[in-house]
């Protein structure tokens, strides 16, 4: 397992889904925020990779 | 300042909330524990994650962070990361030694076993240290909310 963006997915995955449950009681709302917060590690993560983009190594 | 107004507001409308139900306030003091028994249940939090909740009867939080900070450990472990040690003359990675203490029993587990002895020069070493690291700094936040429910804050 060393594809990056699937460490990523991983990684946003056990994330959000602590963060989710921690802070909602509802499950629906916790199933909400914890998709809420995967996209936002997700989209942001895709972000940074285009931005660091032309940067060499 | 907003959450501020909204919390000020709120006060009076629950004073006639309480007034009208005062059974409602009596069911979230009696839910509350003594300061030192909410300390012996935020270390059992620490030791087990997950467990703080499952004695507190949440039930479901309980079980999703048992199966969860575990796995996500777990997974640090099959990356290669590495279970620091607390070094003085390191601060940093000291730091980091203490972050990865706070999932509790599955760190001592895993030293006695012989995991997390890390490879650096393994591609996904420092993506083994990140889940490690976050995995014990979750089960902190957790142990945290676990005082809060037990002293009837939330």
């Amino acid at each position: 397992m060393q594809s990056h963006f699937v460490l990523m997915i991983l990684f946003a995955g056990f994330v959000s889904l602590i963060f989710g449950v921690l802070m909602r009681d509802d499950p629906i709302k916790q199933c909400r925020t914890a998709a809420a917060i995967f996209a936002g590690f997700v989209l942001v993560g895709i972000l940074f990779t285009w931005l660091m983009y032309p940067f060499p190594l | 300042m907003l959450f501020l107004v909204a919390a000020i507001a709120s006060r009076p409308l629950e004073r006639k909330r309480f007034a009208l139900h005062p059974e409602l306030k009596l069911s979230i003091v009696s839910r509350s524990l003594e300061p030192g028994k909410a300390v012996m249940v935020c270390v059992m939090a620490w030791a087990v994650p997950g467990a703080g909740h499952l004695w507190l009867g949440r039930l479901s939080k309980g079980c999703i962070f048992l199966v969860a900070l575990p796995a996500m450990f777990s997974t640090g472990l099959m990356l290669e990361g590495e279970l620091f040690s607390i070094e003085p003359s390191q601060p940093l990675v000291a730091l980091a030694a203490l972050a990865d203490l706070g999932i509790g029993v599955p760190y001592f587990i895993a030293q006695m076993f012989g995991f997390g002895v890390g490879r650096v020069v393994a591609t996904t070493y420092e993506y083994g240290n990140s889940f490690l690291i976050v995995s014990g700094l979750l089960n902190m936040l957790v142990v945290l909310d676990v005082f809060d429910l037990a002293l009837g804050r939330k």
